[in-house]
């Protein structure tokens, strides 16, 4: 068994090399028929760019990878701007034309082998990891941590290392966006008050630190881990241009799902490796948990819910000439859906319903959109707690149940972390709140200054700042450095907004076993929201926690079978009220036992 | 008034809690194992990388300025009853005006000839599992002698790094003093298929010394020699209290104490695992080493500390572990040598992993007491149908109200009735009562 998982494992790192090698081993060539078909700003704009690329000589010249080929780019963008004066092409529009350009300009990575490429990273890879993962079936049903914390890749870092990866994370958002957005700056100077405000109050206690989630030794492999999932989104959201060749591995596959001439976008990569590796981690969580029911349903349903209406359905609305939607994908966390698509982009699109009296799809999407946040999220919520979204159909969700599983028990469990969570992720739904309203308020009544800012700028800055930077950079690129929730936990509003339902108006509590608990500390350590589990269960209390997304694995790992997820419409005051390990009431000193 | 705690286990910080909940007296506690409280429980997950050291900490280091508990790292050598003072290992003393024994217990020895040899130990402090950690490095094989709770977490350790085991045990079978014979043949059945060398009715004779002092493999009752290069001793425990032996404290087996947990001394009071009851209730043992006992005597003596007197009562047994993978439970009384008046009502699931035993009076057909094999069972239901007496018929009929596994599990109140009529004749229907406003409202009831 051993020698297998080897093998897979040799197989899984071949794959990531040739992965990470097809990005840029690629040779290219610029015509002119490119420059034609793509460069349509204006035609002063085309010819100056024709002339451009002639004068400096990357016409025609052959690249041998992508990255010089994009700096040849830059600079006749810039040569031909500079005769363009006035009418020079912006830099967005310039961003937009490199993703086309450096796409067609080759055929291929590895000498013109898409195909090729494709197969042998991401497929191979996928199969590598199902060879590793695969052999653990033929080992006892039951909790498998066994050696998470003597891991290099599972044991975690240091919280100064960890403050180091998110200080410069904070930088480069800094960095991005400073002279575009002044504001921003208010804004980091306010978090950071509240951080060091917040740290301060921790470490008043004569200067005893609260309990960090740091090891002896690095967890290096977790770090280069980290840099990597890093670097993958940096390039995915603000250089996409560069994963061309990732792109034109998947038109065959985007050619089969959208129809003939479908091509694959970047987001369409991004989609397809999603699923791939949810996937192949969905069945390693189900194959760790394979005696557990409860996380064998919620693995389908996760992996059910991504396949189908994150990723196919959508494409396939799109193929009916229906407009794109994602069923599931509720406001606040589809930050734009009443400010990108909803309103304009979706009512009367696509083509009408006969039984609804001729009511357009898109009509309807967007009834539903409203009717998910503001009825469907509130009600489920109510019935069976925020983990019917957050564990059960949530595409953040899923991914951090799969491939964040080995992750888990890297969040941070101080109270310190807790009290940081509070002010964040409500600060966070608040600024969507916010954001919504002043783009919502613009479109209907024309107002676009609020005084400091205007409408637009709210939703770029939101747009950079929670969508790119916190959802994606730092929620998914950090699981190996602070845990698999660090969105949905410190950021996500709309887990925000269902943790408000769920604290207050909520059939949903973790029941705890009477006096059984020994205080272990399994639970808290595997809660991925960091929620101090044990504080709990080890009084006898309950537990009802805003941020609880009810994964069931504190369950799951308790030697003691202390708590159990369950649903009552019992009082909810009920649900957390102390009595169990208590055996002396302390109002009447009345013997319980 | 100034409150001093030896032994910063379960028990000395329960009490120094409620000390606090219900007080303003100074609180110090006094211990020479860890500076903060941890899990002893969770020690063999430290080892096994499920936790770090301080994510078995119930409390974070902060919590303890917070309540103003202050905590010592020290031990102590000698205690001054009449003086009222300790004295300490750093040559300082501490002058208390209320005492409270915690000192748990320690290892078992009983005089195997290299028993105290290197690469030879128990599993009870966080020491231990420094000792088991620097001869891991390379080891070839561990023996394990004993064959109780620890015994089979020691197992399960060095398992979980591939190193292979053998165990030791004395019974016939896997602790069957405690365990029924078919709940302790399933436990031997798993430790087998865990590839674990389990051997039966066999005891150590001697402990080999390789020349320099360190174990190189152990000779048993069979005569039979085991290289290994750990021997691992968990043959039980007993109260931590060999040092008090000569003082005017009253100390047998453990340190008497009377039903206020107060013991012969003025101002001293004795609690958890170190302690002996003088009047244990019918039924249970003067001397019960366990998690839950010690966490209510903490309880109980803070409140008698407060001038709140109030007698200790442990309530209906319970208990359980994990021998593992298979999570056990008990409630009541469960024997593996029962009385007459015991019928004992068993049902294992074909996988041979689950099984549910439920005891009542052959007479009146009283529920007595629950074990519970890879199914869990809700403590507050169970503890309710005890204490009220209930008839085995009615227990039987609403089974579903105690199911606590995890939802989507499989349930076996069916198959488990259906046996249940067919041995003893009789037609119990079960009743669909299980979801949780139903238990609240049977508990309320
Ligand atoms: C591996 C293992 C697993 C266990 N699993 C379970 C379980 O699953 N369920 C269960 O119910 N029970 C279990 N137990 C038993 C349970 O842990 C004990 O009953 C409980 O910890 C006893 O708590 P205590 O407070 O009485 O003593 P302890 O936790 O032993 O605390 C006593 C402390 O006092 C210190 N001390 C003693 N003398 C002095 C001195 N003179 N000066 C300074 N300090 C001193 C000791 O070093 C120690 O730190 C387990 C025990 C072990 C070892
Ligand atoms: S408390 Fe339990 S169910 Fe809730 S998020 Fe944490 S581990 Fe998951
Ligand atoms: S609830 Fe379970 S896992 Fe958590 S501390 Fe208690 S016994 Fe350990």
């Amino acid at each position: 068994m051993k020698i297998i998982k080897i093998i897979g494992l040799v197989i899984f790192i071949f794959a990531l090399g040739v992965f990470t090698f097809s990005m840029f081993s690629s040779e290219h060539q610029l015509t002119s028929e490119l420059i034609k078909s793509h460069v349509t700003y204006s035609p002063e704009a085309q010819a100056a760019v024709m002339e451009a690329a002639n004068s400096t000589g990357v016409m025609g010249k052959s690249y041998g990878t992508n990255f010089s080929f994009i700096n040849g780019l830059h600079e006749v963008f810039n040569t031909a701007n500079n005769t363009l004066g006035e009418k020079a092409i912006p830099s967005w529009q310039v961003e937009k034309y490199l993703i086309p350009l450096t796409k067609y300009s080759t055929a291929g990575p590895f000498g013109g082998k898409p195909n090729m490429a494709f197969w042998l990273s991401i497929m191979l890879g996928a199969l590598a990891g199902l060879i590793y993962i695969l052999p653990d079936m033929s080992q006892l049903a039951g909790i498998k941590n066994d050696g998470i914390y003597q891991n290099a890749s599972t044991k975690g870092i240091t919280l100064n290392v960890r403050l180091a990866f998110l200080g410069l994370a904070m930088l480069y958002a800094l960095w991005k966006s400073i002279f575009q957005f002044p504001l921003v700056i208010f804004f980091v100077l306010v978090v950071g008050l509240i951080l060091y405000w917040v740290w301060k109050s921790e470490k008043s206690y004569n200067g005893a630190r609260a309990r960090s989630a740091s090891v002896s030794t690095s967890g290096w492999l977790g770090i280069a881990f980290g840099i990597y999932l890093i670097s993958f989104y940096v390039f995915l959201y603000f250089f996409p241009h560069y994963v061309t060749n990732w792109t034109l591995m998947l038109d065959p596959v985007a050619a089969a799902i959208k129809g003939d001439g479908g091509t694959a976008s970047h987001w369409f990569l991004y989609g397809f490796l999603y699923c791939i590796v949810m996937v192949v981690m969905g069945v390693r969580m189900m194959v760790k948990y394979r005696h557990n029911k409860y996380q064998l349903v919620r693995t389908a349903s996760v992996l059910f819910f991504q396949l189908g209406f994150a990723f196919l359905i959508p494409e396939i609305l799109v193929r009916l000439n229906q407009p794109y939607m994602d069923l599931k994908n509720a406001w606040p966390l589809d930050y734009d859906f009443y400010t990108k698509d909803a309103i304009g982009g979706l009512a009367g699109q696509g083509s009408e319903i006969a039984f609804l009296g001729g009511t357009s799809v898109g009509t309807v999407m967007l009834c539903w959109g409203i009717a998910l946040t503001f009825i469907v999220v509130p009600v489920f919520t109510y019935v069976f707690g925020k983990r019917w979204y957050c564990s059960w159909v949530c595409g953040c969700g899923g991914l951090a149940e799969t491939l964040g599983d080995p992750y888990r028990q890297l969040s941070d469990k101080s109270m310190r972390a807790w009290k940081i969570e509070r002010y964040v992720i409500h600060g966070v739904l608040a600024f969507a709140v916010l954001m919504t309203v002043g783009v919502l308020v613009n479109r209907f009544t024309g107002i676009d200054n609020f005084g400091l800012f205007s409408a637009g700028q709210l939703k770029s800055w939101y747009g950079f700042m929670i969508g790119a930077m916190f959802s994606g950079v730092v929620g998914t690129g950090f699981y190996p450095l602070m845990g698999n929730r660090v969105w949905c936990r410190f950021g996500c509003p709309l887990a925000g907004l269902l943790g408000l339902v769920q604290k207050f108006k909520s059939r949903f509590r973790i029941t705890t076993n009477g006096g059984q608990c020994i205080s272990c500390g399994n639970c808290s350590t595997y809660c991925e929201m960091g929620i101090d589990v044990r504080a709990y269960a080890q009084r006898g209390q309950n537990i009802v926690r805003s941020s609880c997304v009810g994964c069931g694995v504190c369950s799951a790992v308790c030697p003691r079978g202390v708590l159990k997820l369950e649903n009552g419409s019992s009082d909810i005051g009920e649900r957390t009220t102390e009595l169990k390990t208590i055996h002396i009431s302390e109002s009447d000193l009345k013997i319980l036992s | 008034m100034h409150v001093v705690i030896i032994g910063n286990g379960i028990s000395g910080v329960t009490a120094a809690r409620f000390v606090r909940k219900l007080s303003d007296h100074k609180i110090t506690i006094i211990s020479s194992e860890t500076k903060y409280f941890f899990s002893r429980t969770a020690l063999m997950y430290i080892y096994m990388g499920h936790m770090r050291a301080e994510d078995t900490m119930p409390y974070e280091p902060w919590f303890w300025e917070k309540n103003r508990i202050d905590l010592v790292e020290a031990h102590v050598d000698k205690i001054d009853f009449k003086g009222k003072s300790l004295a300490l290992n750093n040559n300082t003393s501490l002058k208390y005006d209320k005492l409270v024994l915690a000192l748990g217990s320690a290892s078992n020895k009983f005089g195997w000839p290299g028993q105290d040899l290197d690469a030879v130990g128990g599993l009870y402090h966080m020491q231990d599992l420094e000792n088991m950690e620097k001869y891991s490095e390379g080891l070839e094989r561990a023996v394990i002698v004993g064959g109780g709770l620890i015994g089979i977490e020691m197992a399960e350790m060095f398992h979980s790094r591939h190193i292979p085991v053998t165990m030791l045990v004395r019974e016939k079978s896997y602790w069957d003093n405690v365990l029924p014979e078919e709940e302790s043949a399933m436990i031997n059945r798993h430790i087998k298929e865990s590839h674990i060398d389990l051997r039966l009715q066999t005891e150590l004779k001697e402990i080999i010394d390789d020349g320099s002092g360190k174990a190189k493999g152990v000779v048993t009752s069979k005569e039979d020699v085991i290289d290994c290069g750990y021997v691992g001793l968990t043959a039980g425990v007993h109260p931590n209290v060999r040092w008090l032996k000569e003082t005017e404290l009253n100390v047998e087996r453990g340190i008497v104490v009377n039903n206020h947990l107060e013991t012969n001394m003025q101002d001293v009071y004795a609690v958890g695992d170190c302690v002996q009851l003088e009047e244990p209730r019918p039924g249970r043992r003067s001397i019960e080493a366990v998690w839950y006992t010690g966490r209510m005597m903490g309880e109980t003596a803070a409140y008698n500390i407060c001038g709140k007197p109030v007698a200790y009562d442990p309530g209906i047994w319970f208990n359980s572990a994990k021998f593992i993978h298979i999570e056990y439970q008990v409630y009541g009384d469960v024997l593996a040598k029962p009385p007459e008046n015991h019928e004992s009502f068993y049902w294992e699931h074909p996988d041979g992993r689950k099984a549910v035993r439920i005891v009542f009076d052959n007479k009146t057909d009283v529920i007595l007491g629950f074990n519970l094999m890879g199914i869990r069972f809700r403590h507050e239901v169970c503890e309710k149908w005890l204490k009220d007496k209930v008839h085995v018929d009615e227990v039987m009929a609403n089974l579903k109200l105690a199911n606590f596994d995890p939802e989507f599990y499989s349930s076996y109140e069916a198959d488990i009735i259906r046996a249940f009529n067919n041995k003893y004749k009789r037609s119990v229907k079960l009743t669909s009562k299980g979801l949780l406003d139903q238990v609240y409202s049977f508990l309320k009831s």
